[in-house]
């Protein structure tokens, strides 16, 4: 195997399943199957912390599955997975995104008859008016007045700020997709799970959109990512997961995955021993 | 013909009663469905819990005070034994349960079985005299004037009737412009987006359930103690159904769409009523078509008429802008 | 004027409607009677046996018969009431000297009338063997109610499969059916043809307006990109706007169709069976079976399988998913216009008939599994059977009740439905 250096000083052998040296989310034995389709099948997975790892594999491929077990959005037939060290299995969605795990959706998921503004406030960790009894209660405006400053921090960094009041529903398709990463930051993650987030973008915008995933993860983020453009993942990712029939099939940093011989056959099918490069 | 009279009965109607306790189940349902976006097609036995829940304490010698508070109370827990098992369920199938569970309330309360507690078939009767005898008015005065004359009776109905309404009004008002409301706006337009950003839909989609009941209960306790009688098939899912049409038409999801709806249902529903009559009885031509049952249930074909097209050609409601609407488009 | 001539209206599609005399508001109308049993000469009063009256399966009263065995049951109004008498409730050696006669289905009662009923009794009726013939007669029931269930259901269920709409005006093409075959099929209207004949026009009409409620109605909706929560609501304002137009046009009152109308029950291993509703077992089965054949083999069957299982994939790979879902709604519109028609058979016709069974299509359907086809059929009869069989152990005014519990029941259980699997329709 060989060893090929993850981020300026980190050496990791390019084999599925691989220990990471700081791991902030480890699966274990995970099973999930639809019917008699094993749809996710990973005997052991780690996210190395403050990294930009992306998942890519064929359509079916079990990515979006992956991502909806991960974040609670359905729970496994078997195995345990852990952020931070804190065990994920049978959390529900929403403390999934409280303990710092945020993810998007592929068809992306704006609150339409919300202004954008409000979309992005809805997403406020610090509110005591968001329960039934602060609401009644009452005296929430100061924190309502902090989260707005950090909401318009925010959107001016997306360059959202003259969309600020306008309802969501108006927006762009590209600027949803912005809207969407924008309101994730808002909730204050440690990782970030972005599904295809360049799916059906101008491509113009898919550059600034690449500049933003960046940037979550100088500002100290992980960020895990699905895509389909290999141009795009090898352009932004430290480390690449190929997922093939729900299972790992290969894992290192995208120069070596290009031409990992199992990758191309996931991708194009029965051509063992072809020539295919 | 009287057109001053139809426009009275409309009138009077519209600032009766029976439309200050529809509009308080409106408040109810549009922070459920205009609001959370939950179809509650149950709504009508959080006033069946209400009205019963007052009536029977009442019945077995409790004061009127204690009556309201299980009235209220029973409809609260009614929203939480039903949402509990259903609100996890995907949004068709609460649906589904939400007007099966009514109907076994309605079936229960009305059952022989239940009859030594609720009066079955018969009903409860007498139980709102406390309530009439703090009427400061003297009840069968007259005020007043022209066409649009009231008894003092029905104008203290009236008055705490339409002070409730109020109150409704401006408790919504206070939670919907809060950060809860906020996340329940969140969560009719996507529960897996709010789901994602950390916010627990189903408690509140549970609490909206709860207040909602809680507030149409008090309507089911104001037709109870208007009419000094309530029966189990007053009941009927269709009172949820007109409860639809007034949200709809007065705007679901604004604060105070639910109360527009209900007025201006209640002036069309009873004008049309008292149209109806007179040209049955006054107009030959219409007299031969229609008995005077008949021409009655004109009314409610117009109501189910006007649902499918107001949800389909105009959902934010008469007056709402189309702004929000448009906004709607993916 | 007659009921039948406005009936023809309703087929014709106008909406000129004809005055009927109002019922005078009455209200003291009762059902009643002396139980009296009969050994050689002697009378005796037989104390302490429950009678209830109900009215299309909504129970209105009962009462237990007194020391001189006298027993009366107020009623809320003139109409047709079912009158049973609760057999295990007989003391030990006393029975029916007829055990058909349990259950009067159509006792007619005119304004103010206070109307007396005899039920025989006489030696016999040993309590063994009366209640192993109750239960298969409740299970006979069971099954017939349930072949109404099963047809309306699966359509229900279909539609819900290709188009995620919960069709809750499914109950007034319940209704229609049932009515329309009135309509055809009642004496001094047009053809008086027999009930078998009348059907067949009515189960037609009704399809065809099921492809035009398609095609003209949720089509346009589905265009418009109406939300699906929407068009459940635009479904209920169609089943209220449906349901009063037919209790304009047909009137408030329940009838019956006048073929096999009281037809005798013949005792079947003990078990008293009425001809027409093993017929109606039968032939349903028979359909039910046709319509697995159609979902198996035909092309239009396999497309509709393919549209509920993805649209995406279906309409892609070049099926025309607005062809099979209006070809859906014809199906189920037949399907629950059938069911309509042996409903109407088994009890009596009226305007809220549908209505007040979709709330048992729904309990079906969500125990079958909602966009199963063959699940739903079984859901159909099971709920049929269970709804009968609580009579066994709840008041019978209560035995929808049982219906609706299995339906939270599985909610909570198992909601996706015993059959429910990825395979949403097949």
């Amino acid at each position: 195997m060989k060893v090929e250096p993850m981020g300026p000083e980190l050496e990791i052998a390019h084999q599925p399943g691989v220990a990471k040296p700081d791991p902030v989310l480890t699966i274990d034995g995970m099973q999930r199957a639809f019917g008699g389709l094993m749809a996710v099948n990973i005997d052991h997975l780690e996210i190395q912390r403050n990294t930009i790892t992306s998942i890519i594999g064929p359509n079916g491929a079990g990515k979006t599955t992956l991502f909806n077990l991960l974040t609670g959005f359905e729970s496994p037939d078997r195995g345990q997975y852990s952020l931070d060290g804190e065990m994920l299995v049978g959390v529900p969605a929403h403390q999934v995104a409280q303990r710092g795990m945020v993810r998007t959706f592929q068809l992306t998921k704006v609150l339409p008859r919300l202004t954008v503004l409000e979309n992005m406030l809805v997403a406020a960790k610090a509110q005591p008016g968001a329960t039934f009894r602060g609401a009644v209660v009452g005296g929430w405006q100061r924190a309502e007045r902090q989260n707005e400053e950090q909401a318009r921090g925010i959107l001016q960094r997306f360059g959202l700020t003259a969309m600020a009041d306008e309802y969501a529903g108006r927006l762009s398709g590209g600027q949803r997709k912005l809207l969407e990463m924008a309101r994730a930051l808002m909730a204050r993650p440690t990782v970030v799970m972005l599904d295809e987030p360049t799916a059906g973008v101008n491509p113009v915008l898919i550059q600034s959109l690449l500049e933003h995933v960046k940037g979550l993860k100088a500002s100290g983020m992980t960020v895990l990512f699905v895509e389909h453009d290999m141009d795009v993942v090898q352009s932004i990712s430290d480390w690449v997961v190929v997922v093939g029939e729900g299972q790992v099939i290969a894992e290192g940093p995208p120069g070596a995955i290009a031409r990992n011989p199992a990758v191309i056959e996931a991708y194009l099918g029965q051509h063992r021993g072809e020539d295919v490069e | 013909m009287d057109l001053m009279q139809i426009l009275a009965a409309g009138v009077l109607a519209t600032i009766g009663p029976v439309t200050a306790g529809y509009a308080l189940s409106a408040i109810g349902l549009n922070l459920q469905f205009g609001y959370a976006g939950l179809l509650n097609f149950g709504h009508v036995a959080s006033m069946l819990v209400g009205a019963y829940g007052t009536a029977m304490t009442v019945e077995f010698g409790g004061p009127l005070w204690l009556g309201l508070i299980v009235g209220v109370v029973a409809a609260v827990l009614l929203g939480l034994l039903l949402g509990l098992p259903t609100l996890r369920l995907r949004a068709d199938y609460f649906a589904i349960t939400s007007i099966a569970a009514a109907e076994v309330l309605r079936l229960v309360v009305r059952s022989s079985w239940a009859e030594p507690l609720t009066g079955g078939v018969f009903g409860l009767q007498g139980f709102g005299r406390d309530f009439h005898a703090l009427n400061p008015f003297p009840t069968s005065e007259l005020y007043g004037f022209g066409q649009f004359v009231v008894t003092g009776r029905a104008l203290w109905v009236i008055l705490v009737g339409w002070a409730l309404v109020l109150l409704a009004t401006l408790f919504i008002a206070r939670l919907i412009k809060s950060p809860w409301g906020r996340v329940l706006k969140a969560i009719r337009e996507d529960e897996d987006a709010t789901r994602s950003l950390g916010r627990n839909v189903f408690a509140y989609k549970l609490q909206a359930l709860m207040i909602g009941g809680g507030i149409a209960s008090l309507a089911g306790i104001l037709f109870a103690l208007e009419q000094q009688s309530i029966h189990p098939d007053a009941f009927q899912p269709r009172i949820t159904f007109l409860l639809f049409v007034m949200v709809i038409l007065g705007g679901a999801g604004s604060i105070w769409g639910a109360v527009l709806g209900a007025a201006v249902f209640g002036f069309l529903f009873y004008a049309t009523d008292a149209l109806m009559a007179r040209l049955q009885a006054n107009v030959d031509f219409v007299g031969a078509i229609f008995s005077p049952a008949e021409a009655g249930l004109i009314k409610y074909i117009l109501v189910g008429v006007a649902l499918m097209l107001l949800m389909a050609f105009r959902p934010q409601g008469l007056l709402r802008s189309r702004d929000e609407g448009r906004a709607d488009g993916s | 004027m007659s009921r039948p001539v406005r009936l023809l209206l309703v087929l014709a599609g106008t909406l000129i409607i004809l005055a009927s005399p109002l019922s005078a508001l009455a209200q003291d109308e009762t059902i009643g009677g002396t139980l009296v049993y009969r050994a050689a000469d002697e009378r005796t009063p037989v104390e302490g046996v429950t009678i209830s009256v109900s009215q299309d399966g909504t129970e209105i009263g009962s009462a237990v018969s007194d020391a001189e065995g006298r027993w009366e049951v107020p009623l809320p109004g003139p109409g047709t009431y079912q009158v049973t008498l609760e057999v295990t409730t007989l003391p030990e050696g006393v029975g029916l000297t007829d055990p058909t006669k349990v259950e009067l289905p159509n006792v007619n009662v005119l304004s103010g009338q206070r109307r007396s009923v005899i039920f025989p009794l006489g030696e016999g009726g040993v309590v063994g063997p009366a209640v192993y013939g109750r239960i298969g007669a409740l299970l006979v029931a069971g099954f017939k109610l349930g072949a109404t269930i099963a047809l309306a259901a699966v359509g229900l269920s279909l539609i819900y499969g290709v188009t995620r709409l919960v069709n809750f005006a499914h109950a007034e093409l319940v209704t229609l059916g049932a009515v329309l075959a009135y309509a055809f099929h009642a004496p001094g209207f047009g053809p008086s043809l027999p009930l078998v004949l009348a059907s067949i026009p009515a189960v037609i009409l009704v399809a065809g307006f099921g492809g035009l409620q398609s095609r003209y109605l949720w089509r346009p909706l589905r265009k418009r990109g109406t939300a699906l929560l929407s068009l459940m609501v635009v479904s209920i304002g169609l089943s209220f706007a449906l349901r009063s137009l037919i209790q304009l046009t047909f009137g408030g009152q329940p009838v019956a169709y006048p073929d096999f109308a009281g037809q005798p029950a013949i005792p079947v291993l003990g078990i008293p069976m009425v001809p027409k509703h093993l017929v109606t077992i039968g032939v349903t089965i028979v359909i039910l079976f046709l319509v697995t054949q159609f979902l198996q083999r035909s092309r239009a069957g396999t497309a509709m399988r393919a549209v509920a299982d993805d649209r995406d994939l279906a309409e892609s790979s070049g099926i025309n998913v607005d062809r099979v879902i209006h070809i859906t709604w014809i199906l189920a519109a037949f399907l629950a216009a059938l069911g309509g028609v042996f409903y109407g058979l088994n009890e009596s016709v009226s305007y809220e008939m549908g209505f007040r069974i979709l709330l048992l299509l729904f309990a079906a359907v969500v125990l079958g599994g909602l966009g199963t086809a063959y699940g739903v059929m079984v859901g159909g009869f099971v709920v049929g059977i269970v709804v009968e069989m609580s009579t066994l152990v709840l008041p019978a005014e209560l035995k929808v009740v049982s219906g609706l519990l299995i339906l939270i029941v599985m909610l909570l259980v198992r909601p996706q439905g015993i059959f429910g699997s990825r395979e949403r329709i097949g």
